[in-house]
């Protein structure tokens, strides 16, 4: 099985990377770039495990809840 | 009283920590692996700081994990007293042991200067002492007062959510706030974008303290401050009467 994990920082907290690549953007002639952020995307293998083990791991290793949003794909 | 000095691979203020709490404040300190399965022996506990497995995936997010942890969260929960500095505070974040996160500094650089933190709460473990310089004067802790000392860091913006801050603020939890040197708490004197200005904060107990500054960076002259003493002296004391010791602790005075 492959788990495919988002982590995306919360809409609430600041994320100075994505304003940071914002900048870039719109100085590299898009000017149009609106709102830009940046999270992670992890692809794991993984056997013998189910989505509901794999959802505790997202919420407390793979993602901090504080800060973060996660979302987990499964493929078998 | 023993002291532990909690190890993580990638840790590299442990030794900083120790020469301070083992030389300037005369304490029986041990480095402790992050293997080790139990800290109980101890009365004071300082993770140090540093890049633990290398800031993967989130500062101290791995080490949280690290086998000690366990053993560090049960002897707080028994009311040991806990200090974290910089990846220290960041592993204590993650092992929600304190509230709130750390996350990347709102200019993207890594931040390495001295910065003022003012003193907001004189009530708590680790900021209420009066301590000798090495010039002879005293250092007494009062609300207000400024100390001096290095941050270094990349990710020290301490973020909460707005129910968590109004609870730190009512329950006057957060010990350190960044400020100018006169003491004003500006967005200017702000070093990393933390919310309020926010450097350092104590555990509803009041027995975990993390900050960003590094205090062990400053208890020498030769360093450029001592304010950090002040730090070291309130756990050192607070430590020594929970652990019902009868032997003097404080500073070392003279060279």
């Amino acid at each position: 099985m492959k788990a495919k994990v988002t982590v995306m920082p919360k809409k609430t907290v600041l994320d100075p990377q994505g304003v940071a690549v914002r900048d870039a953007m719109r100085h590299h002639g898009l000017p149009g770039v609106g709102n830009v952020r940046i999270g992670k995307f992890m692809e794991i293998e993984v056997e013998g495990a189910d989505e509901a083990q794999l959802r505790e791991i997202c919420k407390d290793l793979l993602s901090n809840p504080v800060i973060e949003d996660y979302e987990l794909h499964l493929e078998a | 009283m023993k002291v532990a000095v909690i190890r993580f691979p990638g840790s590299n203020c442990d030794q900083d920590c120790y020469h301070v709490l083992k030389h300037d404040f005369a304490l029986d300190v041990e480095y402790v692996w992050h293997k080790e399965a139990s800290v109980e022996q101890f009365d004071l506990i300082v993770l140090p700081g540093g890049f633990s497995y290398g800031d993967y995936l989130r500062c101290g997010a791995i080490a949280r994990y690290s086998p000690v942890m366990r053993s560090v969260a049960t002897e707080a929960q028994r009311g040991k007293l806990v200090l974290g500095i910089c990846n220290g505070f960041q592993i204590l974040c993650e092992a929600r042991m304190l509230p709130g996160a750390l996350i990347r500094n709102r200019s993207l650089h890594f931040v390495c200067e001295h910065v003022h933190a003012r003193v907001e709460n004189i009530e708590t473990a680790f900021s209420h002492a009066e301590v000798a310089m090495t010039n002879g004067k005293l250092l007494t802790a009062r609300t207000g007062l400024l100390l001096r000392m290095p941050i270094a860091h990349g990710e020290g913006s301490f973020t909460a959510d707005p129910e968590t801050l109004r609870e730190l603020n009512r329950a006057n939890r957060v010990v350190l706030r960044y400020s100018d040197r006169r003491g004003a708490i500006s967005d200017d004197a702000n070093p990393n974008g933390s919310a309020e200005n926010i450097a350092g904060i104590v555990n509803e107990r009041g027995n975990v303290f993390g900050l960003m500054p590094h205090p062990e960076r400053a208890c020498d002259p030769l360093l450029g401050s001592e304010d950090g003493k002040l730090i070291f002296q309130s756990v050192i004391e607070s430590a020594g009467r929970k652990a019902g010791s009868r032997s003097s602790v404080g500073i070392r005075t003279g060279l």
